[in-house]
């Protein structure tokens, strides 16, 4: 046989198979597929490229990706919904170890480890939130806040949902796709000076047929809404839930939105450790209050500690695994299936290695360095550090209106100086104009940072 | 020294027991994990502590309550947790059956390792990420190849999302045609995943379940008598997860079509099928990929993965945007897509997985596929044949060959002996394997599910049938050391299924734990 032996295939030796043959009974592997039809069967081999050897095939990719520009090589003030951040070498090592990385559905036994390590994660991040339920996560933010949503309109039993206007964009999109056409979305405007909800205008919008209320705090634009409390007050009046998003990492020195009443919270898991991976470090989380309502509502897998026959031994299961789609296909709450598991055990990791003074500590490095960022753009003529005159945590509106340039124009320029410049947001929300949500966190120096002011005062100049 | 020689056909094995205690229990006041980027003197100086900025009402009053442990102290317990678990990497990973487990190319995480792909943030310029977007469109080309089908996004990060995005896709195309109120139902069958029932619901579809005919086939028949004007579409896998291939699936894809409805493909179980047969001549508008299953993207612990979504070029439009396109030599993102759904997540999907399988059809070229598809059904036959001859264990339906995967069942061996399939798989992991019964509902009765893949061997596969051999012998022989397995895993069996189900008694959390622990005597 002159067909070589693949290395992923053991069994392509021509005596294995001959062997299996003779067990099965046929002459040919062929005649194992006579369930499909003749004119299903494709008649000649797939047009792809040919086999690569590995070597080979090393020396392809990578010669791909050389052709990337990584924000190893610039200095990079993009967030938007993933940033950059600092992640300790344990959190790599955690998630690169082949037991995590290829294990998948297996049982409360030969995968005890995994069931302890992301019981540990709901536990560590519950302490972050101070809510005493958080779910194995699921796929981003935008789901996790998707989700938090219909599981407040079934447990309200009401189908209007309001939504801040300053909610992100493309988070918005997932968050409408995912509730149509059993729900109904409103936004509630915001004040333009302070970025801060408009309470009026949700007393306005508060009817007796509403859900819930989400907004994101800090905000998809940086701002951090003040009103929690007067926000929560409103719905509790009304019956209506509150649905909070949050930046888990700005929970060491904010208040942590079941402080002010939230009633449901989600977020993004990928600043606790997560490389960005061009988007493929996001991992959502909820997390609630441990009353049945809400346990009950959630579709996500929930592992719970419990005892084992043997005393002096820590067991892990599903709680109330009947709510799951596994259970009860669609009459089960949403769905379940594969999500992040990896990155929430990575987020437990992150959260044991920091400690409370750690998220502390990390809170206030990035408060420091972007407000340093913010005085430091003040000082270019005809530029706003920041849009808002609101307080804002590791993200600002970059206002260039004064500048006669464009914010595509003012980024191009910044490439050439090795920085990728904030996102444009001219056309997520045109009435601001020119601006660029602009991203600094622990990991910007004050050399990157006076490097970005020098450099667009050179690009303005010009 | 003497070579080791088994007494029997089965391991000798035993799980790591580290008896790990919860990491909140490492707690040691002081101590410390890692430290942090510092501040920089002149700017602390220029802005002071900075969170003097935050509102009053904002501020954080007391600090979270994690614990403090060193460094190395964290690194032992969770490299002692993951000992504890029995990764794909270790073990004959057969008993998974609709997972597709199969061997993940360390080349592939290598290269994902890359700093230039790891470091990239989505949102810079495409000039930037010309390599990271043509990977994207490459794998999209070989996905069309492999599926026939037009256009492929790969934003769903699973399967279940990729069928919730299929699901939204079938209903803006019937808004967009003026039909949306009137198309309400989707017909799906009782062998596809629960998901593909799941997520149409969630799109406020009502669900039509087709149970299969006495040979397990999905019925000709009862598909005809459930469309209507009001099918909005057909959701199934085939083979669906006994294995069984619907030999009958165009005329399901014409009866579907000429009702008006759209049909959408589950191709979970397409590893037998790779090269073989497509979405495209069996009559499907859409089909998705798992690539962490059939395309060799580690399974995570349950994430992130990618469930690749491909459709038709009269449906381009409704994809979730943006799709990378390429044009005079270079890449770029179209955003632009006339009948979105918007998006089903943030950004672009999971790159990495989007890596990791376009190395893996890479390494394996035309006929490497094809190989693979080939070796899954060889394989799967000969588990097939040797499984029958196992005392107490059968497989309903029609006999002959089956494809990937096939689900047998021990309704016999749970009348004779009182062994139950669930005390099988605790049984198994004390062979070190793994053993999943089924997903529910459990139509065909003590189920269990094997897919043995290409990428095992005949003595792989032996040692798997040795195992259920020998649960066997002892259902018959000694069926108490089946039911109180396990016996050498990490932990004893769980005996308390209160604690999962009571409100008053669950703990999601260790503080709900410490809460409770009145109430709650499990450490004593």
């Amino acid at each position: 046989m002159s067909q070589k032996v693949h290395p992923y295939i053991p069994n392509m030796v021509p005596e294995v198979q001959a062997e299996m043959l003779k067990v099965i009974g046929v002459e040919s592997i062929m005649e194992l597929y006579s369930c499909i039809p003749e004119e299903l069967q494709l008649k000649e081999n797939l047009k792809l490229p040919p086999a690569l050897t590995e070597y080979e095939l090393r020396r392809h990719i990578e010669g791909i990706l050389n052709k990337n520009t990584s924000t190893k090589e610039y200095v990079n003030f993009l967030g938007a919904g993933c940033w950059q951040h600092f992640i300790p070498a344990v959190c790599d090592e955690i998630n690169q170890r082949s037991e995590f990385l290829t294990a998948y559905a297996g049982e409360p036994y030969e995968d005890h480890g995994r069931f302890q390590a992301l019981f540990e994660y709901q536990s560590l991040l519950a302490e972050l939130v101070d809510m005493d339920v958080v779910n194995v996560p699921t796929f981003d933010w935008g789901q996790a806040a998707a989700t938090s949503i219909r599981m407040a309109a079934r447990i309200t039993g009401r189908k209007k949902v309001l939504l801040a206007k300053t909610v992100a964009p493309e988070r918005s999109k997932i968050i409408i796709n995912y509730g149509t056409p059993t729900l109904e979305f409103e936004y509630v405007q915001f004040d333009t000076k302070s970025g801060a909800m408009d309470l009026e205008d949700l007393k306005t919008k508060l009817t007796e047929d509403v859900a819930a209320l989400y907004f994101e705090n800090p905000s998809y634009l940086g701002f951090i809404e003040a009103q929690g409390q007067e926000i929560s007050n409103l719905l509790k009046a009304n019956e209506s839930l509150m649905v909070v998003g949050v930046d888990p990492i700005s929970l060491g020195v904010l208040a942590p939105p079941s402080h002010y009443g939230a009633d449901i919270v989600c977020g993004d898991l990928q600043p606790l450790g997560m490389h960005m991976n061009y988007s493929g470090g996001q991992a959502g989380f909820i997390a609630t209050h441990n009353e049945l309502k809400f346990v009950n509502e959630y579709p996500s897998r929930l592992f719970g500690i419990v005892p084992t026959v043997k005393e002096g031994e820590y067991g892990f299961g599903d709680v109330a695994y009947e709510r799951t789609s596994f259970a009860q296909r669609e009459k089960g709450k949403e769905s379940v299936g594969t999500q992040t598991a990896l990155w929430g055990i990575t987020a437990g990791v992150y959260l044991a290695l920091l400690g409370p003074d750690g998220m502390q500590e990390v809170g206030q490095t990035i408060m420091q360095n972007s407000q340093y960022a913010v005085q430091q753009l003040n000082q270019i003529a005809n530029v706003r550090g920041s849009h808002f005159e609101s307080p804002f945590f590791k993200e600002f509106i970059v206002d260039f209106n004064q500048t006669g340039y464009t914010v595509e124009q003012i980024n191009k320029r910044l490439i050439e100086k090795k920085i990728f410049g904030g996102k444009d947001l001219s056309l997520e929300f045109p009435e601001f104009g020119q601006t660029a949500l602009f991203c600094v966190t622990e990991v910007h120096t004050k050399e990157d940072i006076d490097g970005l002011v020098q450099a667009l005062k050179t690009s303005l100049a010009k | 020294m003497q070579r080791i020689q088994r007494k029997s056909n089965t391991r000798d094995f035993h799980q790591a027991k580290w008896n790990e205690p919860i990491i909140f229990e490492l707690h040691q006041p002081g101590e410390k994990g890692v430290e942090l980027p510092p501040v920089n003197e002149n700017v602390a100086l220029s802005v002071g502590d900075g969170t003097s900025a935050i509102p009053a009402s904002m501020q954080r009053k007391n600090k979270p309550n994690l614990p403090e442990i060193g460094q190395a102290r964290v690194l032992r317990h969770y490299l002692r947790l993951s000992q504890e678990t029995l990764g794909s990497d270790f073990n004959v990973e057969i008993g998974q059956g609709t997972c597709t487990m199969k061997y993940i190319p360390k080349i592939n995480e290598l290269l994902v390792r890359d700093p230039k792909m790891m470091e990239l943030h989505p949102l810079q310029n495409e000039e930037t990420v010309q390599g990271m977007l043509e990977i994207f469109y490459k794998l999209d080309l070989c996905m069309r190849e492999i599926s026939g089908l037009d256009y492929f996004s790969f934003q769903p990060s699973s399967g279940t999302q990729a069928l919730f995005a299929m699901a939204s896709i079938v209903r803006k195309y019937h808004e967009q045609n003026g039909e949306g109120d009137k198309r309400d139902e989707i017909i799906t069958t009782i062998f596809s995943h629960p998901s593909q029932a799941a997520t149409a619901a969630v799109k406020g579809y009502k669900i039509i379940t087709l149970h299969p005919d006495e040979n397990g086939f999905p019925d000709i028949e009862k598909l005809k008598a459930a469309v209507s004007e009001r099918t909005a579409g057909f959701v199934v896998a085939n083979p669906e997860d006994t294995g069984i291939f619907n030999s009958k699936i165009k005329e399901f894809t014409d009866v579907i079509h000429q009702a008006g409805g759209l049909c959408f493909y589950d191709q979970a179980n397409a590893n037998g099928l790779l090269g073989i047969t497509r979405a495209k001549e069996a009559g499907f508008d859409m089909c998705f990929f798992n690539l962490h299953k059939t395309f060799a993207a580690p399974h995570m612990c349950g994430g992130p993965a990618t469930g690749a979504l491909g459709v038709t070029a009269e449906l381009k439009e409704y994809l979730p945007a943006p799709i990378v396109e390429y044009h005079d030599g270079k890449y770029s993102l179209k955003n632009d897509l006339a009948h979105s759904i918007g998006k089903v997540r943030s950004f672009h999907g999971v790159a990495q997985t989007v890596l990791r399988s376009y190395a893996w059809i890479r390494a394996l070229g035309p006929e490497g596929l094809k190989e693979v598809a080939k070796m899954a059904v060889l394989n799967n036959n000969y588990m097939y044949h040797k499984v029958l001859a196992i005392r107490g264990a059968s497989a309903p339906y029609v006999k002959g060959h089956r494809l990937e995967q096939v689900r047998y069942s021990w309704e016999q061996l749970t009348q004779e002996t009182g062994v139950t399939t669930e005390d099988v798989t605790l049984r198994m992991t004390d062979f070190g394997l793994h053993y999943w019964t089924s997903h529910h509902p459990y139509i065909v009765k003590q189920p269990f599910t094997l897919e043995p893949t290409e990428s095992y061997s005949k003595e792989d596969l032996d040692e798997y049938i040795h195992a259920l051999e020998q649960i066997s012998k002892e259902a018959y022989e000694n069926p108490e050391i089946v039911k109180t397995a396990p016996h050498n895993s990490t932990i004893h069996k769980i005996d308390e299924q209160d604690y999962l189900d009571n409100p008053d008694k669950w703990c999601i959390t260790w503080r709900t734990y410490l809460k409770n622990t009145k109430a709650y005597d499990l450490v004593k």
